[in-house]
């Protein structure tokens, strides 16, 4: 650590970026030579990754450094800086994307769509480009490598480009993307106040009236609302996802969303600095939204991909509630409060990157041995596919929010930060606070509904095609990537305290005080966030006395009793006709839930009569935010263009009269 | 971590295990006797529980090892959970380890494996009860929450120790908050320990069976573990209950005397906890499928409502 910190974290980091960049060009080098592509430039590049990841750590704990590259347009160079905030997200960047990497290097075939050194130059300037919009330091830099960032992965996402479906999933992503950006390029140029000046420095150093200063917020919560899939803007994710292949829907997912998180942060208690209330309020709101639209429409998919991707929607929605919170804390001056709960959503944040990346590349796998997404055609591949199922049931239960895993660590520390609200002075804050508590128990037990459907279907119970059984595992370098990111699940639940310790200098940074700065937490085995006798946890205890206690009665119940196991028929109520088919469907699993929030779906049904001789059962649910949102504007742009339209007659002798026309009109106005 | 804390452990621990197919026991001797029948023995749990574990295992073709761990899982869960509550004493060394959140975590956590375990086998009732299973947890797991949390905010902090003495602490007076939340504790745990109205623990009709169906498939020590689990799952859910709105009796960390006393009065309790349940179960149907989440969500209702007369009268 010490040789690192001499060379200079942020000249690390760069260098890792440098050496990205590189491998991408040697992918093109290497255009078509797979074995080199993949057997060699993606592992060395996962090596980058955890390089980056540790020059991040370093630079955790250390005071920010800046550098000035002079990269882009004369006078304009890139501004570049490492603060604890930017170190956090680059440690996410790296520990997700090593994972990733070393995963792809398995993954990718030979002979689909981009060739293989174009896509890992693509994939390399995706990288580059997240890790360098988490180090700008001004505007210009930032919305450069923004752009790249949304370019490379739109080239990514269309990697199959000859099928229609995945050219029509790019385009919405493009242009829900560029939407964004424009809101956040609004946002910067209100920030800079009218001094000309783009850098972040410059924008910290205004005091914006309340009014733009909320302008401010307000775009930059639908500029990266945009990229994080926030509620309506996230209809890109569940189309974007399933037709990317599957290591970039992870880094996609586990990495990009967070970069988006991450420039509300920026915005939010950096650049501004003086949080209003009521923005905590929106923000709790909108979160509460999202997440309870992505897990409600989690449950009800029929395809592996889309359903992470609805669920992804639901963990930036509580994100967003932690970052609502930390706001509503932050603008009452209880920084010791607002530093729990920016523990806690930068906790679930790197919790996500990491599990949701390692459900990715588990679909992914499936999806090679058995070339389908759809889950009412998977089944049973717990037999098949042993390391992919028991690594993914790792990603499930931290999906699900369950003790010991890192879901449940980061959810029980938000949970004990909407429990702390009772400090807050004004009276309709302090009741309508714990009630987004009750919002988000909701969410995180249907959660783990939707973590049962989606381990239940694909891994277990009985193949539901007869292909299935020929599929096979994951080859080594993908089961490296698994096993790395299950490693990164376990071990982040488990060392609770040592992660918040880590987050620590960000929260410090942000708003002034730190957990484990004010004496707030307990010794590496206990979390106890504010005092022992208030709340504690540990995940150490929870997971070593399950251990025991399973070991004891395992051991236990073969001494004195005996082991004996006979292999039979399933019993199933003595019903002697048993086919694959009779399983629950995806469909079938989602049913109650569907039942249950029948109102939030635009559903068509076909339901089979008892009569049909050749019944047919069919259900379609859809997003109602395309018909509720997107196609009325859809329509109204239809209607305006089409009255436009009426201008246009074809004719060259119209043309000339328009061109008159504007001229006397001009000569009129030009006279008055 | 003292030894006099191990002690206590050791002792909450053999407690939860012995007790708890007891409780069963009696909970159904008491409702063979209000429906007219000749009780069974008190003991039949516990000669269930020999028998089962003497038999050997019938295990399917198609399983894996996930369906012949999982009891396994289930069963510590349960064990840990019954250990991290409060029976006897508040001075458990275990505590700390898991508040209130936590403990539904662990229920949780059992809930996944069980469920999981059902669909492993691809039967379609396996299936059935996995969905069901799930479904009703999704609605009753907040509501639980919601009360914890509301006593929670009574006793600022979420660990359970510290909730049952700081509730045996206060005055003699009935609660507004505890009221509602009282009532939706008894519905969630009438609904997660499969009991009428929500589900009927003598049936095997298949329709109508939830957690039945999630164990149809088990036999010999695998059947035993869940069968006990369940026990314990209920003891636990007693025991919370009754630390939380019946609090008195749980001796104080370092009070021995009271320690002596511990044992006879969560027994007591529990005797009267059990008739009630199986007058509970005596006097209600059981309810169609799709109005038990009307049922779950009512229960969950109650516990916001409990959490905002909290915030609302501070009491």
């Amino acid at each position: 650590m010490g040789a690192m910190t001499a060379l200079g974290s942020l000249d690390g980091v760069v260098a890792c970026v440098v050496v990205w960049l590189s491998i991408g060009i040697g992918g093109i080098a290497a255009l078509r030579n797979f074995a080199v592509v993949a057997r060699i430039l993606f592992p060395f590049s996962a090596l980058i990754s955890v390089a980056l990841a540790a020059f991040a750590l370093a630079a955790l704990p250390s005071p920010a450094q800046s550098a000035i590259l002079a990269i882009g347009l004369p006078g304009l160079p890139f501004h570049l800086r490492l603060d604890a905030l930017s170190a956090f997200f680059l440690v996410v960047l790296g520990l997700a994307s090593a994972g990733i990497s070393i995963y792809a290097g398995g993954y990718f075939r030979p002979a689909e769509g981009t060739p293989p050194g174009l896509m890992c130059l693509q994939y390399h300037v995706f990288l580059c480009g997240m890790a360098m919009v988490l180090l700008a330091d001004d505007a210009y830099a930032f919305m450069v490598n923004w752009e790249l960032m949304a370019l490379a992965s739109f080239f990514l996402v269309t990697t199959n480009h000859r099928i229609p479906e995945i050219q029509r999933a790019g385009y919405l992503y493009l242009l829900v993307a560029h939407i964004g950006a424009i809101a956040i390029l609004l946002c910067f140029g209100v920030l800079q106040a009218n001094t000309g000046d783009y850098t972040f420095a410059n924008m910290r150093d205004q005091r914006l009236p309340s009014f733009w200063a909320s302008c401010g917020f307000l775009l930059a919560l639908v500029g990266f609302g945009a990229k994080a899939g926030i509620v309506p803007m996230h209809v890109w994710l569940p189309e974007a996802h399933p037709a990317a292949p599957s290591p970039v829907s992870a880094l996609m997912s586990g990495v990009m969303l967070k970069t988006a998180i991450y420039g509300i942060l920026r915005v939010t208690f950096d650049l501004l600095h003086t949080p209003i209330w009521w923005w905590g309020m929106a923000a709790l709101v909108v979160g509460l939204a999202t997440a309870l639209f992505g897990v409600v429409f989690a449950a009800v998919q029929v395809d592996m991909k889309r359903l992470l991707a609805y669920s992804s929607i639901e963990n930036i929605g509580i994100v967003l509630m932690g970052i609502g919170l930390a706001i509503v804390f932050a603008a009452y001056r209880m920084p010791s409060l607002a530093a729990l709960a920016l523990t806690a959503l930068l906790y679930h944040c790197l919790n996500h990157a990491v599990f949701k990346s390692l459900l990715f590349l588990g679909t992914g796998s499936v999806l090679h041995a058995t070339h389908e997404r759809s889950l009412g055609k998977l089944g049973g591949l717990l037999r098949y596919m042993p390391w992919v199922a028991w690594t993914t049931l790792v990603g499930v239960i931290a999906s699900a929010g369950l003790p010991p895993s890192n879901g449940f660590a980061s959810e029980w520390l938000l949970l004990q930060g909407f429990l702390f609200t009772g400090g807050l002075p004004n009276p309709y804050l302090k009741m309508l606070v714990p009630m987004f508590a009750a919002g988000l128990v909701l969410v995180a037990a249907l959660a783990g509904y939707v973590m049962v459907k989606f381990f239940g279907v694909i891994f277990l119970g009985r193949p539901r095609e007869e292909k299935l059984a020929e599929a096979k595992d994951a080859g080594p370098l993908e089961r490296l990537g698994l096993i790395w990111l299950t490693a990164g699940c376990i071990l982040l639940g488990l060392f609770p305290a040592a992660v918040v310790e880590l987050i620590d200098p960000v929260a410090y940074s942000l708003v002034g005080r730190g957990l484990a700065q004010s004496g707030r937490i307990g010794d590496w085995l206990l979390l106890a966030p504010v005092s022992a006798e208030r709340a504690s946890y540990s995940a150490l205890i929870v997971f070593f006395a399950t251990v025991a206690l399973v070991v004891l009665t395992v051991a236990l119940v073969h001494r004195v009793y005996h082991g004996r196991v006979r292999r039979a028929p399933p019993w199933d109520c003595g019903f002697p006709l048993q086919t694959a088919r009779m399983q629950d469907s995806a469909e079938g699993f989602g049913q109650p839930i569907r039942q249950i929030f029948e109102p939030f779906y635009r559903m068509q049904r076909e339901l089979p009569s008892p009569f049909d001789t050749a019944p047919r059962y069919r259900v379609v649910v859809e997003d109602p935010m395309w018909a509720w949102i997107y196609l009325r504007i859809a329509a109204v742009t239809d209607w305006a263009s089409r009255m436009v339209s009426t201008l246009q007659r074809g004719r060259i002798a119209i043309y000339l009269l328009y061109s008159f026309v504007t001229l006397v009109a001009l000569l009129f106005f030009t006279q008055a | 971590m003292t030894l006099e804390g191990i002690l206590a452990q050791l002792a909450a621990m053999i407690v939860a295990l012995v007790v708890a197919p007891l409780l069963m026991g009696w909970v159904n001797a008491w409702r063979a006797i209000l429906q007219n029948r000749r009780p069974p023995s008190l003991l039949l749990p516990f000669h269930m529980l020999r028998k089962l574990f003497i038999k050997e295992s019938v295990v399917a073709h198609d399983a894996t090892a996930l369906f012949r761990i999982a009891p396994y899982i289930v069963f510590g869960c349960m064990l840990l959970a019954a250990m991290i509550i409060p029976t006897l004493s508040t001075n458990l060394p275990m505590a700390p380890a898991a508040d209130a959140i936590a403990l539904v975590g662990l229920f949780a956590l059992a809930r996944l494996f069980i469920s999981l375990a059902a669909m492993d086998i691809g039967t379609s009732f396996g299936t059935l009860g996995a969905r069901r299973e799930m479904l009703f947890g999704f609605l009753a797991e907040p509501a639980f929450l919601m009360v914890l949390f509301t006593v929670s905010l009574i006793a600022s902090s979420t660990s359970l120790a510290t909730i049952v003495s700081s509730l045996a602490h206060r005055e003699l007076a009935i609660l507004p908050s505890l009221a509602f939340a009282g009532v939706a504790f008894t519905m969630v745990s009438l609904a997660e320990n499969a009991r009428v109205p929500v589900d009927n623990p003598a049936t095997h009709l298949e329709l109508t069976m939830i957690h039945e169906a999630l164990i149809l498939e088990y036999s010999g020590r695998h059947l035993a573990l869940m069968e006990w689990a369940a026990a314990l799952k209920l003891f636990a859910y007693s025991c919370a209950g009754l630390a939380i709105f019946f609090p008195w009796g749980v001796a104080q960390a370092n009070d021995h005397v009271a320690l002596l006393w511990a044992l006879p009065v969560l027994l007591v309790k529990l005797a009267v906890g059990g008739f009630l349940l199986a007058v509970i179960e005596t006097i209600l149907a059981k309810m169609r499928i799709f109005r038990v989440p009307e049922f779950l969500a009512t229960a969950f209702m109650l516990g916001v409502l409990a959490l905002l007369v909290h915030l609302l009268l501070g009491a």
